[in-house]
């Protein structure tokens, strides 16, 4: 019985930091229909400057406390991100709002290539111990354990979701990205600036991105310039699965997609004799996603099969 | 018109001397031609799936990784050194003929084809593509995994020892002495791979122009439209799947006999995407274009690998070889698509084509 709580803690975890990432990629693609392959490198360069930034905060200042040092990291992280994401769109993504589909995917693929190669040469290859700056002794919980490094992330997660939604729904900038992705063309005749409108998404994804990322370092304690790459396909998949587009949809998504692969991974062993071990975890996500699109072709609460080629 | 056939002799001439310049420079530089052909190969087929038909799939790799393990299972030591009842079987190890493994793995790679196209039929596009991209790495987490409980794939080892490709008793294996002179056994598959390349030109421009062809670009261009025009959209997408898979599987199966050895590390993710950008790249669904991009995309860093060295010694190591090859070919796809977003030759009527924005 434990072992099934504790695999749902493992997994309500690891589906938050899915879901801040699949927001990111989930807002993008609902008002420019552009899956950012670069999304999850954007994420990985924030993990790295945080580790640089923790890193020489600890050798500057080694009597500040931890959750401080992690503050700053993840804010400098955050901007960072940020203005490198807003850079990726002007340059690579906005010149090619007019072209064929596949162009700004292309682009898409090699920013991501760009990145990881840069962050090997700024940061080379290795792997990076990520220092743990949060008190390590875990709480008891039923049964189960839980660590603080996990309660932070579940509440940050509840923290930003709420921010987003009040944001997306109550504020004026909300409105102008749900008005452009109805429709670009239209929203303009508002007077809404659809490029900056898109300009904002990108900021705003890459925030959750660089928060997202922060977060899954402090949890696993290591960082790596490929890091970002399984983090951002899990995160596009949930996205997918939710119905992409569809901020609600990509939380909900995530959530079970973490689900899914903790308790997969806690059963698989037990349930098929041992013939199957946890690296087969990686096939549930997928296999689940493809159920679920034969079913649902727009995903789980997507709305309108996405009509185009 | 005459004009036009003395360039193409000249072409196929210098085609078929390439090799024997480059052996005199050291066989790494003619197996870098071979690869170009293979990668050549690859993107004709997966024109086909995106191309032609307008599907975008992100794990063709899947299909390279069939054929080749195919190939990798019956012409290596493997199963016989795995399993007693094998070994009882066939006491030297399977090593079963060229003519029946190659149409195996065709068909082994087209039914894999299918499956995967069968529950997707109904998605569109992004939906399209990353399950496409789920099946490619289902496939690939397989092979990485099955050495246990029963040692198929031999997990992250890969198979070794993979006999060399024989036809008609001719080992491609082996170096020829021809009057005194050597073709070494790269500069022999450089030729395997060629005619190969060749054939399937053809058939790509027979598609093209087939009934099956006209069908599957109507469906890129609308399928609603070609629906309502009679057009049986289901089994033209399928067939679409099956047959670029089927390029797929001969390409893998070449690649394993060529490379004598197979490892799930050379179907990966990125692998599937470096042949997308090829084939987007090069031109989408313009033969001539496909071919100039899986060239450019797949020879080229190769070459820069060699000339790296002294770039290298400025920057005290930090940016290697390997480095610099990816560098390159990031930057290359972001340029070329910001400076020629419909790629590098494409297709002159269609010029608007395809899997364009609504």
């Amino acid at each position: 019985m434990d072992i099934l709580l504790q695999q749902i803690i493992n997994g309500l975890v690891l589906g938050s930091m899915y879901a801040l990432i699949a927001l990111g990629y989930t807002m993008v693609y609902g008002i420019i229909q552009l899956i950012n392959f670069a999304h999850g490198e954007v994420l990985m360069i924030g993990v790295l400057t945080s580790w640089s930034i923790i890193g020489a905060m600890q050798e500057a200042m080694p009597n500040t406390p931890g959750w401080i040092i992690l503050l700053i990291a993840t804010l400098i992280a955050c901007v960072v991100a940020a203005v490198l994401n807003f850079t990726i769109e002007k340059l690579a993504y906005r010149p090619l709002r007019n072209s064929p589909r596949l162009a700004p995917l292309i682009t898409a693929i090699g920013m991501s290539i760009l990145l990881q190669t840069l962050a090997m040469i700024i940061w080379k290859p290795n792997y990076k111990p990520y220092p743990t700056l949060l008190p390590m002794e875990p709480f008891d919980v039923a049964g189960a354990v839980i660590t603080p490094t996990q309660i932070l992330v579940l509440g940050v997660t509840a923290v930003v979701l709420a921010v987003l939604m009040y944001l997306v729904n109550y504020t004026r900038l909300g409105r102008a990205m749900r008005a452009t992705a109805e429709n670009p063309r239209v929203a303009a005749l508002m007077g809404i600036k659809p490029d900056m409108v898109i300009s904002a998404t990108f900021v705003i994804g890459a925030v959750l991105a660089a928060i997202a990322g922060v977060l899954w370092a402090s949890n696993y304690g290591t960082a790596q310039h490929t890091m970002g790459f399984l983090p951002g396909l899990k995160a596009f998949i949930a996205a997918v699965f939710g119905g992409i587009g569809n901020l609600a949809g990509a939380v909900v998504g995530a959530m079970i997609l973490g689900l899914v692969e903790a308790i997969g991974a806690g059963y698989i062993g037990q349930l098929t004799g041992g013939v199957l071990g946890s690296q087969y975890v990686d096939i549930f996500s997928f296999i689940v996603l493809i159920i679920v699109l034969t079913l649902r072709p727009s995903g789980l609460l997507g709305e309108r099969v996405a009509d185009r080629a | 018109m005459k004009n036009n056939k003395i360039q193409f002799i000249l072409g196929a001439i210098a085609l078929l001397v390439l090799p024997l310049i480059l052996q005199s420079f050291g066989n790494a530089w003619v197996r870098i031609a071979d690869l170009a052909l293979l990668y050549v190969l690859l993107a004709l087929g997966l024109n086909i799936v995106v191309g032609f038909a307008g599907l975008l799939d992100l794990g063709y790799v899947a299909f390279y990784a069939v054929g080749a393990y195919m190939l990798g299972l019956m012409a290596s030591p493997h199963l016989a050194e795995t399993f007693e009842g094998f070994k009882a079987m066939f006491p030297n190890g399977l090593h079963t003929s060229i003519w029946l493994v190659i149409p195996l793995a065709a068909l082994l790679a087209a039914v894999a084809g299918m499956i995967l196209g069968f529950p997707v039929l109904k998605l569109r596009g992004d939906y399209l593509a990353i399950v496409t991209l789920g099946f490619g790495e289902i496939i690939r987490i397989f092979m990485l995994n099955l050495d246990q409980p029963v040692n198929i794939t031999n997990g992250p080892k890969g198979l070794g020892q993979i006999d060399s490709i024989k036809i008609f008793g001719f080992d491609f294996g082996k170096p020829l002495e021809i009057a005194g002179h050597t073709i070494s056994s790269v500069t022999l598959y450089y030729y395997l791979f060629l005619v190969l390349v060749v054939a399937s030109v053809v058939i790509c421009y027979r598609l093209q122009d087939s009934r099956i062809g006209r069908a599957w670009m109507a469906i890129r261009e609308d399928e609603i439209a070609a629906k309502a025009m009679g057009i049986n959209t289901r089994n033209l997408k399928l067939m679409a799947f099956g047959m670029g898979a089927t390029f797929g599987g001969v390409s893998g199966a070449m690649f394993a006999g060529f490379q004598g050895f197979v490892s799930p590390e050379s179907f990966s993710l990125m692998e599937s995407i470096m042949i997308v950008a090829m084939v987007v790249l090069g031109g989408l669904g313009h033969i001539p274009g496909v071919i100039l991009g899986a060239v450019l995309l797949s020879a080229l860093p190769e070459v820069l690998r060699y000339v790296a060295g002294p770039l290298q010694e400025l920057t005290d190591g930090r940016l290697d070889a390997s480095i610099l090859r990816q560098l390159l070919i990031a930057v290359a796809m972001i340029v070329v698509m910001l400076l020629r977003p419909r790629g590098l030759w494409p297709a002159p009527e269609h010029g608007k084509s395809a899997i364009q924005k609504d």
